[in-house]
This record gives structure tokens, C-alpha cells and sequence, in this order.
């Protein structure tokens, strides 16, 4: 008998022979709060999801391993069952209902209810909710968090931070709870929110509840928790206690690579000391990518990272200065003002987009190589035409004979220049669209998640063609990227990007403890002084 | 051995197969099976395949700019154009107008196809908005916007101070429901044109030359600059604003395209009738041209000229060759009209059913 509220061992998964989750151990004692870390896409969404039974993983075949509450095996196939047996998880995206009350939004579908005359004959949908028991159960849930508010006001027009709170209430106050899964809850809470927060988690684990807490923010990790997990790309790295650990250690291997990092400098690159494009002050309203208030300036002839979390901002750059998402802010580029959310502009100014959509903003699907490749040339600077006065005539000669040029030389794989792009593997499609970009003659190139969904060999390819431009035509490049390993294989300076704005500039041999910290947005300074 | 062989033939049988359904489409492969058989059955009850043959050509050119219509929609990505009463309502106005003021034959013609454009630009621009406004919806706001214009203009035929015995009710004011072209020398104008016999069958030439040039003249516009932003915009709007298209501009200028093209073909259609039909007429008549355009292969959100020219061939062929046939196989009886309401409806109703979501998210 082991004093574990949860274990989960040797938990595997595949999605389609893709293995996501490799030999997961892990064990929460009653009380505790575990931290579980890890990059976006290290695993941590798909164990919660078998430990939730949530229908994904059923129908995607399951999973190996075991999971045991208490001792007791368990195998959840709906999320029901998993509340049944007292596991809860606090939203990341708030399910309340605006204009019902707070008690109304905590008691939802678990009413307490009282029979009359008509529920008698017609059953237990029809009697009277008993407003009183159910106000107490609320004020008693709102009042173990510390919330003053009364139970009876309406959820619409309540501050993000007490929404956060109604949801833990929810789940607190679901009768046996014992254990409580928090995903990322203090992302959309302001600082003095987050601490109320973090205490009411304390208050709930000195109650015996057992918590799982994900997060990114390491500071926050370091203070509530009491021992932390890693995962990193579906493996388990390590499961410590907190007090014997820190921010730098964690960071380190959150983000480590085993695999060294390759670095092909051939030095034969120029990078002039002109800045080619300034950005300051920029702004973009991409939902779920927010910039607000990013600064950069770019080297002619430099190789420039983007990363960081996803959801912090960094894919709002690129669309915001091509005019894909309304923008707000200066962009100088070659010493002329850009003129924002004009993706005409921005394209005739000189600079190229491939963009992170690949199939939804990168490609016409329905539609050949060579209307995708040189569609936008036309368009933006009338070539590939014939013209006849006022009106113009696509030049199919010449569109042929330069798309062919370009399925040689990016070496696009494709029956012919006329197969239309969405019958293309993904390496083949994002060279497509590299195409696109190149036949603008761009000035510089914005490249986001270039080997996002993109198999290993082809990944290497894309890279490989990024550096040949800039080495050989000194092309600027800006390239987006969650991958941090690929940022560092190419770019001279990384750019990490949090909450909107630069948290900070490294160079890509800077340890990956850096990276780490940055990317989380934890201050390095104030946690060692000064690494 | 030989099973061997015969399994093999078989694998090649069916991937022949399944290629020809997937290139041509299946609503098109059974329509034609479809429209075969009913030839072999007239030829089997002896009947003049010339005559057939005559009727199937004409009715082929004089809807085929109907069809035609849709193409520009489609292509923009407003879906098919249910909203074509729109044009031909403007192809009528012109036709009364021209008569009214008492100009007769070619002349005719000519200048009430000019007006028609300059009224179908004016209600295109307009409907263009309309679509812009209503984006997700514009199938149902297009059959309605159609609907309830015809309705309007009922009341424009009835009240409409025209003086012409040619167009007016033998007393009392309004025009008439049908208008016949002979008495202004404009039946048939086109369809006369340069026509020739061969085996019997009367050639068209005219009506078909309109029609392919038409035909060529959109085909070329899709090959234009606008006209390629417009395919992108309907494909994927996302990558056509990316590249600095404005869309809602395409989707007016393709819209305002296609109701020139369904005011012309209301055109060159009564002219070959020989009449056309004011009030109630135009009600339902986006609904065969619509049926032609799938029929040809295209889906709601893709079509090109050669979907027009083998979606009306067939559909148009079909509807004229199972007239005869049913009429002399159940003789006697209202069958045959029953028939061809079952086949006209049936194949709208199936073409419609390929009708996927409005072909944009």
C-alpha cells in the first residue's frame, strides 16, 4: 500500500505509429502539488487527455501502460468516469455560462433539487432547484478560495481573475474531489491575480487535494510546488523535488536537446552593419497571437530567429508587417515607412512571406504549381502578362518556363508543373510556396514554422535552401519558429518573444538554460543573480 | 495462369473505371449513359433522329448562355448564381423597351442587348453588394433575391405606361404574359443565320456561334489578370487577400459578369423560341441552369467553360430526347409530361445534392 492518490505507469502512446508518449511514470501523493513541464508538444496535453479519458485517445487506439487511483486500476473511457472517480481540471478557456449567476454556473447539471406534483408524474427534470442549498454549497466553495464575492451575481461582466476562481469553485465543490488538474491557469490573470490564485491552490492542497499544475512560468513553479516532472518531445526527463532544484536547472532541461546542434558556417556570408527593416512599436491583433509592443531591427544579410511559447506572439510578426492581420506600430523598411495592413504594399515594398498556414493562406489547393507559384507576382507586379491596353493576358509561356525553373532548382517533386498543390507531400507544398515568395524577388524573406508538419528529411532540405538564399544572394531572412534546435542551426541572432514583446536577444550558442528562462519569461537576474 | 490474367484484367477494368468517375464525375457519367439510352430507344421506336438531333442543337445554344452564367459566380466563390431571374429580367426590360420604341430586326437586337448590359452592370453592381453583405448565405439570399424580384417587376409589366399593340392586351392596360418576336422580325434571328442541313439535321450555326464565342470570350476573361484574382479569391480567400486582392471588388465584377451573361442569354433564348415570357417566366429558371452547370461536372465552388458545354449538352439533350420517347411508349396518357417534370426535377434536385456548403468557410 503506497500512500500515491495517483500513479501512472509505463503510459505509451501512438498517434497513427507517431509515438507521443514514451514510458510515463508519474505519482502524486495526496496533497501535493505537482508541477508538470514541458515545451508545447512535449506530451503534457496528451496525458491529461488519457488520464481524462477523453475520446481522442480511444479512437485513435488507446494507450499502453496503467493508470492507478488509490491502489486501484483505472481505465477511463469517457471523461465522466474520470470525474467520478474525483479527478477535476480547471480550464484554460473559461466554460461558464455569462448571464447565469455564479451559483447557477457551479451547480450546473448537478442541481440540487426538491420533487413536487408534476415531477411526480413526469420525473426528475421537472422539480424545483432548492436556490438555498445550492447558494450555501457555492458560498462554501467560493469561501475555502477566499472569495469575498457574493454567490448570487451574475458571471457576465466579472473580471477574468474571479472567472478563473468560479471554475475551481466548480470543481472543488463536485463532491469526493481528489485531484485537481490545473493547464497553464494564470496565462490570462494579471500578477495580483495570480497570487490569489496560487494560494488558493495551496489552501486546496493542505486540504488533501492532490494538484497537477502545468505552467510555463517557472517562478510560479518554484513557489507552490513541491516536486516537478519534465517532459520533453514525449519522453519523461526527470520527476525531482522542487526545493532541490532551480529556475536554471529546470529551464535547462526543458528546452536541452541531446542531439548536438549543427552549425554549417561557411563564412563566406556578408552581413553589412545597415539596417535593412525596423520595427518599432508593432502591434497586431492575430487572435491567440498577440504582439504588443515588439521592437526589432534587422541586419542586411542576417539570418534572424523568432521564437518562443506558443500563443506569446511571435507568429503575429510576420502577419502583422504583411498585412494578413490588422497591425498598428512603425515598420521602416530600406529607410521607408511601410504602410501597414496593406498586404499589396508590403509585397511590392520587397518583402516575401511563406506563411505558417501553409494550406490556408500559403496555397490555392485547387490549383496548379504554376498559378500557385507565380500568382502573386502577377498580381502585385504585373509580370507574366501580356499586355493588351487595358487589359492583360496571362503569358502561359512564360509562366511555364519559370515554374519550371523553380521545381529544378528548389527541387519540388511533382508528375508535372500542372498537378495541382494539394496533392503535394508537405516538403514539396512549403517549397512551393517558397517558390511563390521567390519569384516575387523579395528583399527579405519572413519564414514562419517553415518545417511545421514537414518530415524529418525534408525539414533539413527546407533549411538548407533558407541558408543557400542567404549565403548566395545575401538574402535577408526572418524566420519564425517554434523549433528552438532549428533556430539555432541557421539564424545569427535568436529573438525570444513573450507576452507579446521581446523578452530578450540571444545568439544561438547561448546554453539552452537561457533559452529556457527567456522563453518563460522568468528573469534569469533575479533568480541567480545575473546568468 | 489464366486466372491470374483474368484477375489482373479485372484490377485494370476497375481502376479504368474508378479514373473515369473520378476525372469526369459520376453525375456525369449516368446522365450520359442516361441520355444514350434514351437516343437508342427513340432510334428503336423509329423515330427521326434528324428531328431529334435538330431539336437537341437549338436547345443546347439557346441555354447554353444561361449556363454559362454560372461560371463567373462560381468561380468567385459566391456559389451558382440562383439569382439569374436577375439577368434575364433585365434581358426582358430591354426587349420591351426596344420594341416600344419600334425598332425592328437586327437592329433590335443589337440595341436591346446593349441596353440589357448597361441594366444588368446597374442590378449586378447592386446584387454584387448584396452577396458581400451576406457572406456564408448567398445561395439562399440568391434564390430569394431572384424570387422577389420577379415579383417586383410584375408589377412594373402590368403598370409600365408601354404603348405597343405588339406587347399590350387586346383591351385594358399591362403587357401581355407571352410576346411573340416574329411581328418584329426578331424570331429566329440568329438561329437563321448562315444555317445549313447535313443528314437532315438542322445546324444552328448562328445560335452556336454565339454561344462558343461567348464561351471563348469568358474563358479568355478567367485568363485576364482580374479574372485569375477572381478564380484565387473563390479558391482560397485567405490567399488571395495575403497576395493584396480585394475580394468583395472580384466577387462584384464576377457577379455583375454573370448577370450580363444571363440578360444576353435571355436573349439569344427568346430569339430562338420565338416569344418570350414576361411575369411569372423567368421564376424558375436559374434552376435548369444551375442543374446544367453540376451536371457538367462543376461543384459549387469550381466550373469551367467545358462543364458548360457538356452539362448543357446533356441536360438540355436529355430533357428534348425523353419528350418523344415517353410520349410514344405510354401514348394516350399525360405520361410523358409527367415525365419529364419527374426527369427536369429529379436531375435539379440530384445536382443539387452535390451542392456542398457554399464551398467556402
Amino acid at each position: 500500500m503506497s500512500d500515491n492518490l495517483l500513479s501512472i505507469k509505463n503510459v505509451t502512446k501512438d498517434f497513427n505509429g507517431n509515438r507521443v508518449l514514451k514510458d510515463i511514470n508519474l505519482d502524486i501523493k495526496k496533497g501535493e502539488i505537482h508541477a508538470l513541464i514541458g515545451e508545447n508538444g512535449a506530451g503534457k496535453s496528451t496525458l491529461m487527455n488519457i488520464l481524462f479519458g477523453m475520446p481522442v485517445i480511444l479512437s485513435t487506439g488507446g494507450y499502453q501502460g496503467s493508470i492507478e487511483i488509490e491502489d486501484e486500476e483505472v481505465k477511463f473511457s469517457t471523461p465522466h468516469e474520470a470525474m467520478d472517480h474525483g479527478i477535476g481540471m480547471v480550464h484554460q478557456e473559461f466554460m461558464l455560462i455569462p448571464g447565469f449567476t455564479i451559483t447557477e454556473n457551479i451547480k450546473i447539471n448537478r442541481e440540487i433539487t426538491n420533487p413536487n406534483v408534476i415531477s411526480r408524474i413526469f420525473g426528475k427534470q421537472y422539480e424545483w432547484l432548492n436556490m438555498k442549498r445550492m447558494n450555501n454549497d457555492a458560498r462554501r466553495a467560493l469561501d475555502i478560495m477566499g472569495m469575498g464575492i457574493e454567490e448570487y451575481t451574475e458571471v457576465a461582466g466579472l473580471p477574468v481573475g474571479h472567472m478563473q476562481f468560479i471554475e475551481i469553485a466548480r470543481e472543488i465543490d463536485k463532491t469526493g474531489i481528489k485531484l485537481l488538474v490545473f493547464d497553464e491557469p494564470t496565462a490570462v490573470l494579471t500578477e495580483s491575480e495570480t497570487q490569489n490564485l496560487l494560494a488558493a491552490i495551496e489552501k486546496l492542497a493542505s486540504q488533501g487535494i492532490a494538484i497537477i499544475f502545468i505552467s510555463h512560468r517557472l517562478e510560479e513553479v518554484m513557489q507552490i510546488s513541491h516536486r516537478f516532472t519534465i517532459l520533453r518531445d514525449g519522453e519523461h526527463v526527470i520527476t525531482k523535488n522542487t526545493k532541490e532544484s532551480n529556475v536554471y536547472e529546470i529551464a535547462e532541461l526543458m528546452v536541452g536537446r541531446k542531439v548536438s546542434i549543427e552549425r554549417l558556417d561557411s563564412g563566406k556570408r556578408e552581413i553589412s552593419d545597415d539596417i535593412v527593416l525596423s520595427i518599432k512599436n508593432l502591434e497586431v491583433k492575430m487572435p491567440g497571437e498577440e504582439v504588443k509592443g515588439f521592437n526589432l531591427e534587422v541586419k542586411k544579410g542576417e539570418i534572424i530567429g523568432i521564437g518562443g511559447l506558443a500563443g506569446q506572439g511571435k507568429l503575429g510578426i510576420a502577419n502583422g508587417i504583411m498585412g494578413v492581420y490588422p497591425a498598428r506600430g512603425e515598420v521602416i523598411f530600406e529607410g521607408i515607412p511601410l504602410k501597414l495592413n496593406n498586404p499589396k504594399e508590403s509585397i511590392r515594398a520587397g518583402l516575401g512571406f511563406l506563411s505558417e498556414d501553409r494550406k490556408g493562406v500559403g496555397l490555392l489547393l485547387d490549383e496548379s504549381i504554376e498559378l500557385n507559384t507565380v500568382f502573386t507576382a502577377m498580381q502585385t507586379k504585373n509580370e507574366f502578362l501580356h499586355n493588351f491596353g487595358f487589359f492583360s493576358i496571362m503569358n502561359s509561356h512564360s509562366i511555364r518556363n519559370h515554374t519550371l525553373k523553380m521545381i529544378k532548382d528548389l527541387d519540388i517533386r511533382c508528375t508535372s508543373s500542372l498537378q495541382h498543390t494539394g496533392n503535394l507531400s508537405g516538403g514539396n507544398q512549403q517549397k512551393v510556396c517558397m517558390a511563390r515568395a521567390l519569384t516575387q524577388n523579395p528583399k527579405l524573406l519572413l519564414v514562419s514554422e517553415p518545417t511545421r508538419g514537414i518530415d524529418v528529411g525534408a525539414k533539413k532540405l527546407i533549411l538548407d535552401l533558407l541558408k543557400k538564399l542567404n549565403e548566395e544572394q545575401g538574402m535577408t531572412i526572418v524566420m519564425t519558429s517554434s523549433e528552438l534546435a532549428e533556430l539555432r542551426s541557421i539564424s545569427d541572432r535568436i529573438v525570444i518573444v513573450c507576452n507579446g514583446k521581446v523578452e530578450g536577444i540571444l545568439s544561438p550558442d547561448a546554453s539552452s538554460a537561457d533559452f529556457g528562462l527567456m522563453m518563460s519569461g522568468t528573469r534569469a537576474d533575479s533568480q541567480l543573480g545575473g546568468a | 495462369m489464366t486466372e491470374q490474367n483474368v484477375v489482373k484484367e479485372k484490377d485494370l477494368k476497375d481502376s479504368f473505371l474508378a479514373k473515369a468517375i473520378k476525372t469526369i464525375g459520376l453525375p456525369t457519367l449516368i446522365i450520359a449513359a442516361f441520355f444514350l439510352l434514351v437516343i437508342l430507344t427513340a432510334a428503336f421506336l423509329k423515330q427521326s433522329l434528324p428531328i431529334l438531333f435538330s431539336d437537341i442543337l437549338r436547345r443546347f445554344g439557346m441555354n447554353g448562355l444561361l449556363v454559362l452564367a454560372m461560371v463567373p459566380a462560381i468561380k468567385s466563390g459566391t456559389g451558382p448564381n440562383f439569382a439569374l431571374p436577375l439577368g434575364i429580367i433585365c434581358g426582358l426590360l430591354a426587349w420591351t423597351i426596344g420594341i416600344e420604341m419600334g425598332f425592328i430586326g437586327l437592329k433590335l437586337v443589337l440595341l436591346v442587348s446593349l441596353m440589357a448590359i448597361v441594366f444588368a452592370i446597374i442590378l449586378g453592381y447592386l446584387y454584387g453588394k448584396l452577396l458581400n453583405a451576406v457572406k456564408g448565405a448567398e445561395m439562399t439570399i440568391a434564390t430569394y433575391t431572384g424570387f422577389s424580384t420577379v415579383a417586383l417587376m410584375a408589377l412594373v409589366w402590368l403598370m409600365a405606361p408601354f404603348k405597343s399593340k405588339q406587347m399590350g392586351w387586346m383591351m385594358g392596360e399591362g403587357l401581355r404574359e407571352t410576346i411573340k418576336l416574329d411581328g418584329v422580325e426578331a424570331a429566329q434571328i440568329f438561329n437563321n443565320f448562315l444555317s445549313f442541313k447535313v443528314f437532315g439535321i438542322n445546324i444552328p450555326t448562328g445560335l452556336l456561334l454565339v454561344f462558343f464565342a461567348f464561351c471563348f470570350l469568358v474563358w479568355l476573361f478567367f485568363r485576364t489578370k482580374i479574372g485569375i484574382a477572381i478564380t484565387a479569391g473563390g479558391s482560397n480567400p485567405e490567399f488571395a487577400a495575403a497576395s493584396g486582392i480585394d475580394i468583395d471588388k472580384n466577387r462584384i465584377i464576377a457577379n455583375i459578369l454573370s448577370t450580363i451573361l444571363g440578360a444576353l442569354g435571355i436573349i439569344l433564348y427568346s430569339q430562338s423560341y420565338g416569344f418570350f415570357q414576361l411575369y411569372s417566366g423567368p421564376l424558375m429558371m436559374a434552376f435548369p441552369a444551375v442543374a446544367g452547370v453540376l451536371i457538367g461536372g462543376a461543384t459549387a465552388s469550381k466550373a469551367n467553360i467545358s462543364h458548360v458545354i457538356i452539362g448543357t449538352f446533356l441536360f438540355q439533350g436529355l430533357l428534348t430526347a425523353s419528350m418523344p420517347v415517353a410520349n410514344q411508349l405510354f401514348e394516350g396518357t399525360d405520361l410523358s409530361e409527367i415525365m419529364r417534370v419527374i426527369l427536369q426535377n429529379g436531375i435539379i434536385l440530384y445536382a443539387l445534392t452535390q451542392v456542398k456548403g457554399g464551398g467556402k468557410e
